[in-house]
């Protein structure tokens, strides 16, 4: 009998990794809001904002995981998808400040009216509804990923060359953002935003409830990868990216599933980017500078490629250290440290931080259990059961 | 016939008493030129003496007389008192010239003078005046001794077709020898003739023969002013001057866009040229190729530093000098990367692709340390500044440099990848790598030389860069994409590949920018290049074999 879908994705690591993430979505709002200000435990609210960014970012790691780490696909363009997403909640952000912006203009935002734009352009409307803007922030890059991919894969562009086109795509888009005459602000892009959902986006309480989705979002995503990469899908996946010929051969239409995961991943990263948007304040063409995609492949890497937990542990480690380094005197050798980064985990932690520790702890869990079921065999001299 | 008080000149009405002037100081200047009457202390004395009788009627007469007199201090009265700089003492009837410089010199004479008396005040001007002023500047301009300044004055008169010129210019190019100047006399008289009232067809269709002749937007533009109340015959003839200026000047803006695409392709290639040779040769991607790009453009900077402190006159050396020490800096650079970094992730190139990437951070931020993140001064050498006309179109020597420097680094690499030993390996290793290692060939050598030669080559391709772009930290940066789309475009394994995908998509780019804007011809072409991928995957020039995954 086949184990249902989820027991079967769950095993114990992953498990653990769903209890602390559930468990820091509830603790720290919950700390930000109950405790009294200036209470040693009390996590104050740009905190909150800052590890909302955190998890954003964990889940486009996992978005890239599921690419990379699973079908071999080196995206160097996820920041794209990550950005669509961002826009399209950005424009529904736009469209809910009204007649609040400096302008007073109830439906052109403030940068339109500033641009001498007659009337709202086409691909504006229906951004006043969040179910409208909810849908985008899915088919967006779900539809761009898949008409990219479809081309991609079917003339059988692989290895570096699509990372190097994925790399001309989000430069072409990040080239098209910043042209003011394309509708989405130039390069000030979106900001000021008031309202989500009739909430204050700057409350307390809507950035608690924001971070609590995130971790949500964190842990659905996290389930689709896992139900992804236990089925028997994954274990095609992982044919094509270990040998993608030999696949081809077997009869498996390889660009097909390509397509598929690519796009899924494409719709996860348009996600992140929806819901890192409210919480940073601000979305402009800079997310689709390439360098900012090929850093989210390096918290991937430094994480651990190809075992989901790893590329949400590294996106929060990396973006932890970047946040430190930043802030504090260390600022001028953040690059310094970002670039020894890069060098030091290709060269010397190839499977990054997880891999590293499973490969150093299951020979020695295995030994434990080996030993354990030797001594059993010792004392009941049982037959062992066929495997 | 008695004038009418005003004449219109290009539109303007302009008032008769000033044309009338003109004609006067013309008329008079060329009879004393005909008399050849050498300058008189006299009369010159006399019309120098009117600007201190403070009267906007005597300055005018002064004005005229002094510009028809030929002497040799008319320019310098005149531009003094154009700027003010002309004052008078009422008392004595002197008029003073202060140079720019301060000095002053009694404006008769030109005798130097102490100091001003203390009852001189400047020579004051009405606009009226002042028109007066810049016409008289215009006319002795046209008769300047220095050649450059006579066809500058000539195209000045060419753009207003003043009809009050006419005579001095009659008169300039019977007496002109250089070649280039009289033709532009000849183009101002037939820009005069066209526009004159009273001019016959004859002369006009003749004018507009020159006119044709000459074929700019400038001449464009004065057949299209002509209006069309001109004569049958003359309207026919501008009209079809018109058309054959308009076709010409389109031939000429396609020649021009080809020619800045040829400039742009020269510089791809030459960014693109290394990083399709490491990519050939071991299949890596090295993101750190903009770097070896921007430490070249450094290294030249640092050569001019030296050179400009301590041997100031080898300046224009400088770059003869910089193109070995950048390909050495930079190649001994790639041989170590090589070394240290790459060879341990042979056979993952995405993994490399990474580790370069990172490369490519610490230099730049270590440049930036090193040298600040503002841009650095790099001189041009005087060989290389300035530009030519050819036809309609301006060709700045540095481009031109470029693109001959470009192709000769391309020849070298090409004879060096055919004639030499390495040259065999490297295409050996490129072809089939364990075959190559199996025939006995070292292929980590070949690997590190090849590493050093591309990183040598974007050194290069620095100090050629850092002639027409900003040397800063961020350099590279700018060329790696469009690099990258270079060898994706073009294919690896064939040098030949990356000198038709640059100049393709250098000229593609040019022509395309007039008609879809800059940035909108940038993403077009991106597009362009990721739709191209879908037919051909592996480039332009792919190495063709047997391998199922290149």
């Amino acid at each position: 009998m086949t184990p249902h879908v989820l027991t079967r994705s769950l095993d114990r690591s992953a498990t653990v990794f769903l209890l602390i993430v559930a468990g820091l979505g509830v603790l720290i709002p919950l700390s930000n809001l109950l405790l009294p200000s200036g209470s040693m435990f009390q996590v104050p609210t740009y905190l909150v904002a800052l590890f909302g960014k955190y998890v954003c970012y964990a889940i486009l790691a996992l978005s890239i995981d599921l690419i990379w780490g699973y079908c071999g696909i080196l995206s160097l363009g996820h920041g794209a998808f990550f950005a669509l997403g961002g826009y399209a909640m950005g424009m529904y952000l736009m469209r809910q400040i009204g007649s609040r912006g400096v302008y007073g203009n109830p439906v052109l935002p403030d940068f339109m009216v500033f641009l001498n734009y007659p009337e709202l352009p086409w691909y504006w409307y229906g951004f006043d509804m969040f179910w409208f803007a909810a849908l985008m922030v899915l088919v967006v890059p779900g539809l761009l990923a898949f008409c990219f991919g479809w081309l991609a894969f079917r003339s059988r562009v692989t290895g570096v060359y699509l990372s190097i086109i994925t790399q001309a795509m989000t430069y072409a888009l990040l080239l098209a953002f910043f042209r003011n005459d394309f509708g989405f602000g130039g390069n000030n892009g979106l900001t000021d935003f008031k309202d989500i959902l009739g909430f204050n986006v700057q409350a307390d309480g809507t950035r608690a409830a924001l971070f609590i989705l995130s971790c949500l979002a964190l842990i659905v995503a996290f389930l689709i990868c896992r139900a992804v990469v236990t089925s028997k899908l994954g274990k095609v996946l992982i044919a094509i990216r270990d040998a993608e010929s030999r696949t081809r051969f077997l009869g498996y239409r390889v660009e097909s599933y390509k397509l598929f995961v690519f796009t899924l991943s494409a719709c996860m990263a348009g996600v992140a980017g929806a819901l890192y948007v409210p919480q940073v304040g601000i979305i402009n063409p800079g997310e689709f500078a390439p360098g900012n995609s090929i850093e989210a492949v390096i918290w991937v890497a430094v994480g651990g490629r190809g075992t989901l937990i790893g590329a949400a542990l590294g996106a929060i480690v990396v973006n932890y250290a970047k946040t430190v380094f930043t802030s504090g005197p260390l600022a001028p050798y953040w690059l310094f440290m970002l670039g020894a980064l890069f060098i030091l985990v290709t060269l010397l932690l190839p499977k990054g931080i997880i891999g590293t520790f499973n490969a150093w702890y299951e020979p020695w869990s295995a030994k434990r259990l080996n030993a354990e079921s030797a001594a059993r065999e010792d004392g009941i001299s049982e037959p062992k059961p066929a495997e | 016939m008695s004038p009418p008080s005003t004449y219109s000149c290009r539109g303007r009405n302009v008032p008769a008493n000033f044309l009338d002037r003109l004609r006067a100081i013309v008329l008079s200047f060329f009879l004393i030129a005909a008399f050849a009457v050498p300058a008189l202390a006299g009369p010159f004395e006399d019309a120098v003496a009117k600007f201190a009788n403070d009267e906007f009627s005597d300055t005018d007469e002064a004005i005229g007389l002094i510009a028809s007199s030929g002497n040799a201090l008319a320019f310098p009265i005149i531009s003094a008192l154009q700027d003010g700089r002309l004052s008078a003492d009422p008392e004595s009837k002197r008029v003073f010239v202060t140079g720019a410089d301060g000095k002053i010199v009694d404006a008769a004479t030109g005798a130097a003078v102490a100091s001003l008396p203390a009852g001189a005040s400047a020579v004051r001007l009405n606009n009226r005046l002042r028109r007066a002023v810049e016409a008289a500047l215009g006319s002795l301009t046209l008769l300047s001794p220095d050649p450059a300044k006579r066809i500058a004055a000539a195209q000045q008169v060419f753009k207003s077709h003043d009809e009050a010129a006419l005579p001095v210019i009659d008169g300039a190019l019977a007496k002109e020898t250089n070649k280039a100047a009289k033709s532009a006399f000849a183009e101002a008289r037939a820009a005069i003739l066209l526009y004159k009232s009273d001019a016959s067809d004859a002369e006009k269709l003749e004018s507009i023969a020159i006119i044709k002749a000459r074929g700019d937007q400038e001449a464009l533009a004065l057949l299209t002013g002509l209006g069309s109340d001109a004569p049958p015959l003359v309207a026919q003839a501008a009209s079809s001057a018109i058309a054959a200026i308009q076709s010409n000047l389109a031939l000429w803006s396609m020649v021009q866009n080809a020619w800045y695409g040829l400039s742009l392709g020269s510089v791809l290639l030459l960014a693109a040229i290394g990083l399709a040779i490491t990519f050939g040769v071991m299949g890596v991607i090295n993101m750190a190729h903009g770097e070896m790009v921007m430490i070249g453009a450094y290294t030249t900077f640092v050569v001019q530093e030296v050179i400009r402190t301590s041997y100031p006159g080898l300046f224009d050396y400088s770059l003869l000098m910089a193109v070995p020490l950048a390909f050495l800096v930079a190649g001994a650079l790639g041989v170590v990367i090589e070394r240290s970094i790459i060879r341990f992730l042979y056979g993952r190139p995405l993994e490399t692709l990474l580790a370069t990437w990172g490369l490519s951070l610490v230099l730049q931020q270590a440049v930036r340390t090193a040298f600040g993140p503002t841009n650095r001064e790099v001189g041009n050498p005087s060989w290389m500044s300035g530009a030519f006309e050819l036809g309609q179109i301006t060709i700045t020597y540095n481009r031109l440099w470029i693109l001959c420097f470009t192709l000769a680094v391309f020849a070298i690499l090409l004879a060096m990848l055919r004639y030499t030993a390495l040259g065999l390996e490297m295409r050996a290793v490129t072809q089939n790598r364990r075959m190559a290692a199996s025939m006995g060939i070292a292929t980590s050598r070949v690997d590190a030389l090849t590493f050093g030669l591309g990183s040598g080559i974007a050194g290069i391709a620095g100090v050629a860069l850092s002639q027409i772009d900003n040397v800063s930290p961020n350099l590279g940066q700018s060329y790696i994409i469009d690099s990258f789309m270079v060898v994706v475009f073009g294919g690896v394994g064939n040098l030949w590949g990356t000198l038709v995908g640059a100049f393709t998509l250098g000229i593609a780019n040019k022509f395309l920018e007039p008609v879809a804007g800059a940035v909108l011809g940038k993403i077009a072409i991106l597009v362009l290049i990721i739709l191209f991928i879908q037919k051909r995957p592996r480039g332009l020039f792919a190495l063709k074999g047997r391998a199922i995954e290149a």
